[in-house]
């Protein structure tokens, strides 16, 4: 097996940890959603998720070949050693609130996943290659309920606006390419950021416009979970995520 | 250096290996038993390895899909109880599954249990045809359903509400 480049296990778990950390936030609806449909649809997106990070993840535990599983990498590293994109450990709100967040970040895996089916990094194309069927169904389901609120009543025009305004700085995050980043485009395992920023764009706008919804304005606010600067909300999610893990070290089915 | 390369196929290999896909014909689904693992598209080799093992190449239907264990030890436990042990079920992720990999008498069988079938055009929902009165008046409920590869539907027609496999 050739050598794998020093970027690596920081890049995987970029995309690893923003789909674990948001099939735990969809998880927190299990048995609150408005309806059994929706209750269904969080948590089948969250299965997909946690599947996809689970592929993302035994992966990266081979980069770093330390003999961490990915089970290791998920209960037992510290909120600061996580490297999700804030979007995604964002509290969940509001069911509008959730649908928001969840088309921004749909959207994103989609542009992402379509671009690394041709990665030169042969294991990350055959799982973005798995993982990207499932997600296009993500953005259907999602992308739907945004254009029903949107173009629903007003107050759930309103209240969707105000949910797309406030997770709307967040997204800069995603596309705005670091060390890592370049070094991922330079051996051609990722896309240009720019790629995925235009063809995230291009999707997030048609549905947008169809929900009567407004593109919100550029931000200067900047947030950067990727390189392990997290909100204050992470670690209560990971004090849930990782609690039995914790409690009983060990502990198996 | 051997004349005829590594692992030359034999009779009692290729006789191991049809009589392995015989009794993966009988290996249910556990959440779809209607089906089998065979009718389902997910074993993608049988093989004898040059060590006599019987390496059997499954793919997931979907990354989170909470049956993937389950099919690999029912897999492993229906090949060694025929007797043909020792094996081994590997995964494999490439070419990835999808619906299209279902096979036709799989799909006449989810159509008899009263499951909609997947059509060939992925995200396709227009024009499913109720499996119970045949009418293609139907509509989509949720696009998530009461395990991960299906979604529900509603009849027009009939009234009845039914599942559908996804199209992914």
């Amino acid at each position: 097996m050739s050598e794998r480049p020093a970027y690596l296990l920081e890049y995987l778990l970029r995309i690893a940890d923003t789909s674990l950390v948001l099939a735990q936030r969809l998880g927190e609806w299990i048995g609150h959603a408005p309806a059994i449909e929706e209750d269904l649809g969080f948590a089948n997106t969250a299965l997909d998720l946690l599947g996809q990070a689970r592929l993302l993840l035994a992966y990266a535990a081979e980069v770093e070949g330390r003999g961490r599983s990915a089970d290791d990498l998920a209960f037992l590293r510290e909120e600061s050693a996580y490297r999700n994109a804030t979007l995604a450990e964002l509290p969940n709100g509001d069911f509008g609130d959730t649908i928001v967040r969840q088309f921004l970040i749909d959207a994103y895996q989609l542009a992402l996943y379509e671009r690394l089916t041709d990665s030169s990094d042969l294991r990350l194309a055959e799982i973005a290659a798995k993982a990207v069927n499932e997600t296009r169904y993500h953005v259907r389901y999602s992308s739907g309920w945004v254009v029903r609120l949107g173009d629903g009543t007003d107050e759930s025009h309103d209240r969707v606006q105000a949910s797309l305004e406030r997770f709307w700085p967040y997204v800069q995050e995603l596309f705005e390419a670091d060390d890592i980043d370049r070094a991922a485009l330079a051996d051609g395992t990722a896309p240009p950021a720019q790629d995925l920023c235009d063809a995230w764009s291009r999707r997030v706008d048609a549905v947008l416009a169809e929900a009567t919804l407004l593109r919100p304005a550029a931000s200067p606010f900047r947030w950067y979970g990727k390189h392990g600067r997290h909100s204050e909300h992470l670690g209560h999610l990971l004090a849930n995520l990782q609690y039995l893990q914790r409690t009983h070290p060990g502990a198996t089915w | 250096m051997k004349a005829a390369g590594a692992s030359p196929p034999t009779a009692g290999a290729s006789a191991r290996v049809a009589r392995a896909r015989a009794v993966l014909a009988t290996v249910p689904d556990p959440e779809i038993p209607v089906l089998s693992v065979l009718d389902l598209g997910i074993v993608r080799e049988v093989e004898e390895t040059a060590d006599g093992t019987l390496r059997v190449a499954v793919s997931p239907t979907y990354c989170g899909c909470p049956a993937t264990t389950v099919i690999r030890a029912d897999i492993a436990a229906a090949l060694a109880s025929a007797g043909l042990a020792p094996v081994r079920v590997v995964d494999v992720l490439s070419p990835p599954w999808s619906s299209a990999w279902i096979t036709a008498d799989g799909r006449r069988k989810l159509h008899r249990h009263g499951i909609a079938p997947p059509t060939s055009v992925p995200g396709e929902a227009a024009g499913t045809e109720c499996p119970r009165c045949g009418s293609l008046d139907t509509e989509l409920i949720s696009e998530f359903g009461s395990t991960p590869c299906k979604a529900l539907h509603r009849c027009r027609a009939c009234r009845e509400p039914f599942e559908r496999f996804k199209c992914i």
